[in-house]
C-alpha cells in the first residue's frame, strides 16, 4: 500500500521531471559534451577531439578574448553610469515628489522594448549616413560643430556608444529594484538619524547606503550577467562587430555556429563563457558577504 | 477517493502528452498528394503560391510553400530539421559549398543527376552552365561527396557595380561612359565629395560583400590560378598581388570614395541609399532591381563591372545560382517532389517569375523577354565565378580575417602590408591545424 502510495506521487511529478530533464538537464549535457567534438550542425556523426577547442579558444583565439574584454568595458559603463544613474532615480522617486509614479512608468519604458528596435532607433538618431544625424545636428546647432563624430563607425568611439545606449535601455530594471529596495528601508530610521543630527548626506551615507547593499549586489550580479550576454543591442546599432571593435562573446558564439558551421567550437566557447560568468557571479557574492559582515 | 486519484493521474498523462505532441515532426505526415516547400525569398511569395495553384490546377497534386524569413532565420530551421530529420519534401541549403556537402553526406540532399540526364540530358540542358555549377560535386572537389548534381536553381544573380545615371549628369560626367578602370573611378571620388554626395555603397557591414568585392579585384590581379593556389597554401597573402587587392579599399577610401559608414552600413541601407539617390555607385546583386523597382520606380541606373586596375587578367565577378532547391532524399513524395521542381524551371513558369520579381530566370530560354537593366546584369554571367564552383574553399577563419583586415584598412588602423600579415598568420595555422 505505501509502495503504491509512493509509486502514485513519483508518477505526479513525473511530467515536472521529465521537462526539466529534456528542456534543462539533457540539452545542458549536450552543450557540455559537443564541446568536445568538432560538430558541423548537420553531420549525423562527429569526431572527439578532447580538449582541443579548449585549447584553440584559450591559446590561439585572440578575437574571444577581445570580445571578452568589449563586454568587459560594456559591463564597466553599466555598472558605473547605468547603476549610478539608477540608484539616483530610484532614490528620488523614493521621496515625496510630484508626478513620482508618472516617471515609474517612464523609467521603465526602455527596459521593455526590444533590444533590435532600440538598436535601429538609436543607430537613426546617431548615425550621420543612414539617420537623421540628430546629435550631430544638435551639437552644431548649440556652437560645438568641434565634437560632431562618427559615433559608431568610428573604432575609439563605437564601443562606448553601444555601453551608453545599453545604459539607457538597461536602467530601468535596476531602478525598480533599488526603488523597491529603498521602500523596504523604515522611515523610522531617518527620523532618529535626523533628531541625532544627521543631514541629507549622512543619512544617505549611514542609514540608505548599508541597507541597501544586498540590493546593490543584486543588481551588480543581474547587471554583469545581463550586459556580458547583450548582443541583439550591438547588431541593431552597429550591424556587426565593426572590425573586432564591438565584438562579444556571443556574437563570436552566434559567428562559431553560423559562420563558420563549426557547432562544437561554438559550444567549447559557451561552455567557457558560462564558466567566466559563474566566476564573476561567485565573487561578486563572496563579496557581498563580506559588505554585509 | 480511488476514482479522484484516477482522474487526477490521468489528468497528470494527458498534460504529458500534450505537451509532447508538438515536438513531432511534420513533414513526414503529409499526404502523398502534398508537395511541402521551404522557401526565405520574401519578394517571390506572391508568384510562388500562384504557381502553386497553377501546379495544383493542373497535376492534382498540392503544393505548400511555407515562407520563413529573413534567411538567417531560415537556414537555423533548415538546420534544426535536419537534425530532427524533419526537413521538408523540397528546401534549400543556404552558406557555404561545404555546408551543402555535410547536407549530402548527411544524407537528406537527393542525387538529382539521373533526373538530370534523362532524355539526352533536356533539364539539365536548359539551364545556364554557371547556375548548375554551383550545385554540382564534381571527382575534383574535396568534399568528399558522390559527384552530382544535387540542387535546382529557380533563379540567377549576378553581383556588380552599379552607377547612378542622374547623378553622373548632375556631376557633369556622361552617363552613357561609366568609369572604365580603377584610376578613372577613383578620380571621380573628389568631385563626388565635392558635390556633398555619398560615392560608394554597399553592404560591407555584412562582410560577405567585402570578401566578393576583394575577390573579383583579386581574379583581375592575379588570376584565378593564383586565387586559388593561395587558397590551397602554395601562395602566401603577403605575396604583392594580395597586398595590391587590399590597396585598392585605402585608395578608394583616400579619394573620397567610400561612404563614410560603409563598414557598418548593411545592405538595407546601402540599397535605401543609391535608391533615393544619395550615393553614386554601389556594389549590389541583380535581386537589387526588384528592390529599387519598390524604393524608387523613377531610378536610373546602369550595372557595370567593377572598373579593372590590371589588363593582365579579365575581372570576374561573384555570380551564378541566385536561389537553389533541393529535394529532400528521405521524402516519400521525392519523386513528385522532382516533378515539381521540372515543371517549376520549365520555360514558362521560368518567364512568369522573372517578370513578377525582376530576377533572372535560371532557364537560359525564359530570357528572351526581359528589362534592359537585367539584361544587364545577365550579360556579367559571362565572367561570373562563385566560391561555390571552385572545387575548394578557404577557412572561414581566414575569410574573416581578410574581411575583418580590409575593414581595419578602411578605419585607418591598419597598413595593407600589415593585413596581409595578419591573414597569412591564420592562414598558417588553419594549414597547420588541417595537417594535424
Amino acid at each position: 500500500m505505501r509502495l503504491k502510495s509512493t509509486l502514485e506521487n513519483y508518477l505526479f511529478i513525473l511530467p515536472a521531471v521529465v521537462i526539466f530533464s529534456v528542456f534543462y538537464i539533457i540539452p545542458f549535457f549536450y552543450v557540455f559534451m559537443l564541446g568536445f567534438t568538432d560538430w558541423d550542425g548537420i553531420m549525423p556523426a562527429w569526431n572527439w577531439v578532447g580538449m582541443g577547442n579548449f585549447k584553440e579558444i584559450i591559446l590561439q583565439d585572440p578575437n574571444w578574448w577581445q570580445s571578452m574584454l568589449n563586454a568587459g568595458w560594456i559591463t564597466v559603463i553599466a555598472l558605473t553610469f547605468q547603476n549610478i544613474l539608477a540608484f539616483l532615480l530610484a532614490w528620488a522617486c523614493d521621496r515625496e515628489i510630484r508626478l513620482k509614479n508618472f516617471y515609474r512608468v517612464i523609467f521603465f519604458i526602455p527596459p521593455v522594448l526590444s533590444e533590435i528596435v532600440v538598436g535601429m532607433v538609436w543607430r537613426f538618431i546617431i548615425n550621420d549616413v543612414d539617420g537623421a544625424n540628430m546629435i550631430n545636428r544638435t551639437l552644431t546647432q548649440i556652437g560645438l560643430p568641434n565634437l560632431v563624430h562618427n559615433w559608431l563607425s568610428d573604432p575609439k568611439t563605437a564601443l562606448t556608444t553601444v555601453a551608453i545606449v545599453h545604459s539607457w535601455k538597461g536602467f530601468g530594471w535596476g531602478f525598480l529594484l533599488f526603488l523597491a529596495g529603498l521602500q523596504t528601508i523604515p522611515r523610522e530610521l531617518y527620523e532618529a538619524a535626523r533628531v541625532d543630527g544627521a543631514n541629507a548626506w549622512q543619512s544617505f551615507k549611514n542609514v540608505t547606503i548599508p541597507l541597501m547593499i544586498p540590493v546593490i549586489v543584486l543588481v551588480a550580479i543581474l547587471t554583469v550577467l545581463g550586459t556580458m550576454q547583450a548582443f541583439a543591442l550591438i547588431i541593431g546599432l552597429v550591424g556587426g562587430e565593426l572590425a573586432g571593435h564591438t565584438s562579444v562573446p556571443v556574437l563570436r558564439i552566434l559567428a562559431s555556429m553560423r559562420g563558420s558551421s563549426r557547432f562544437g567550437y561554438a559550444c567549447a566557447q559557451a561552455i567557457t563563457f558560462g564558466v567566466v560568468l559563474i566566476v564573476i557571479s561567485f565573487i561578486q557574492y563572496r563579496f557581498s558577504k563580506k559588505a554585509k559582515a | 477517493m480511488a476514482g479522484r486519484k484516477f482522474g487526477l493521474v490521468f489528468l497528470a498523462l494527458c498534460m504529458f502528452s500534450f505537451i509532447f505532441s508538438g515536438c513531432g515532426g511534420s513533414s513526414k505526415e503529409s499526404a502523398k498528394s502534398t508537395i511541402n516547400i521551404w522557401y526565405w525569398m520574401t519578394d517571390r511569395d506572391a508568384p510562388l503560391q500562384q504557381l502553386a495553384k497553377n501546379y495544383e490546377a493542373k497535376t492534382g497534386i498540392k503544393v505548400n510553400f511555407e515562407l520563413f524569413a529573413p534567411s538567417d532565420a531560415y537556414s537555423q530551421k533548415v538546420r534544426a530539421a535536419a537534425q530532427g530529420f524533419n526537413l521538408p519534401d523540397i528546401f534549400g541549403v543556404l552558406g557555404e559549398k561545404r555546408d551543402f556537402a555535410s547536407y549530402i553526406k548527411a544524407g537528406h540532399v537527393l542525387d538529382l543527376t539521373p533526373y538530370m540526364d534523362a532524355d539526352a540530358g533536356k533539364w539539365r540542358n536548359c539551364f545556364y552552365a554557371k547556375a548548375l555549377e554551383v550545385n554540382e560535386f564534381t571527382s575534383a572537389g574535396v568534399y568528399d561527396v558522390k559527384p552530382g548534381v544535387y540542387g535546382v536553381p529557380v533563379d540567377i544573380m549576378t553581383i556588380q557595380m552599379l552607377y547612378n545615371k542622374s547623378l553622373f549628369k548632375t556631376l557633369g560626367l556622361n552617363p552613357k561612359k561609366p568609369p572604365v578602370t580603377f584610376d578613372e573611378m577613383i578620380a571621380l571620388g573628389p568631385k563626388i565629395k565635392e558635390a556633398g554626395l555619398q560615392g560608394f555603397v554597399s553592404g560591407w557591414g555584412e562582410l560577405w560583400m567585402i570578401d566578393c568585392f576583394a575577390n573579383n579585384y583579386a581574379f583581375n590581379i592575379m588570376g584565378k590560378d593564383k586565387v586559388l593556389a593561395t587558397l590551397k597554401g602554395e601562395v602566401p597573402y603577403t605575396d604583392p598581388d594580395w597586398v595590391k587587392v587590399f590597396s585598392i579599399f585605402k585608395e578608394m577610401n583616400n579619394a573620397g570614395l567610400l561612404s563614410k559608414s560603409i563598414i557598418t552600413m548593411v545592405n538595407k541601407t546601402a540599397e535605401q541609399l543609391f535608391a533615393n539617390e544619395k550615393a553614386v555607385f554601389a556594389f549590389n546583386g541583380s535581386w537589387c532591381v526588384n528592390v529599387y523597382k519598390g524604393m524608387n520606380p523613377n531610378l536610373d541606373y546602369g550595372a557595370i563591372l567593377p572598373p579593372k586596375i590590371s589588363e593582365k587578367f579579365p575581372m570576374a565577378i561573384w555570380g551564378g545560382a541566385g536561389s537553389s532547391f533541393m529535394v529532400n532524399a528521405r521524402s516519400k513524395n521525392k519523386e513528385e517532389a522532382v516533378k515539381f521542381l521540372q515543371w517549376l524551371t520549365d520555360t514558362e513558369q521560368q518567364a512568369y517569375l522573372a517578370q513578377e520579381t525582376n530576377n533572372l530566370p535560371a532557364n537560359k530560354n525564359s530570357l528572351s523577354k526581359i528589362p534592359e537593366i537585367l539584361a544587364q546584369f545577365a550579360k556579367g554571367m559571362e565572367v561570373a565565378t562563385h566560391p561555390n564552383v571552385w572545387g575548394l574553399s578557404e577557412s572561414s577563419a581566414v575569410i574573416e580575417a581578410v574581411d575583418k583586415g580590409i575593414q581595419s584598412i578602411i578605419l585607418g588602423e591598419k597598413t595593407p602590408e600589415q593585413v596581409a600579415a595578419d591573414v597569412q598568420r591564420v592562414k598558417e595555422r588553419e594549414l597547420a591545424k588541417r595537417k594535424k
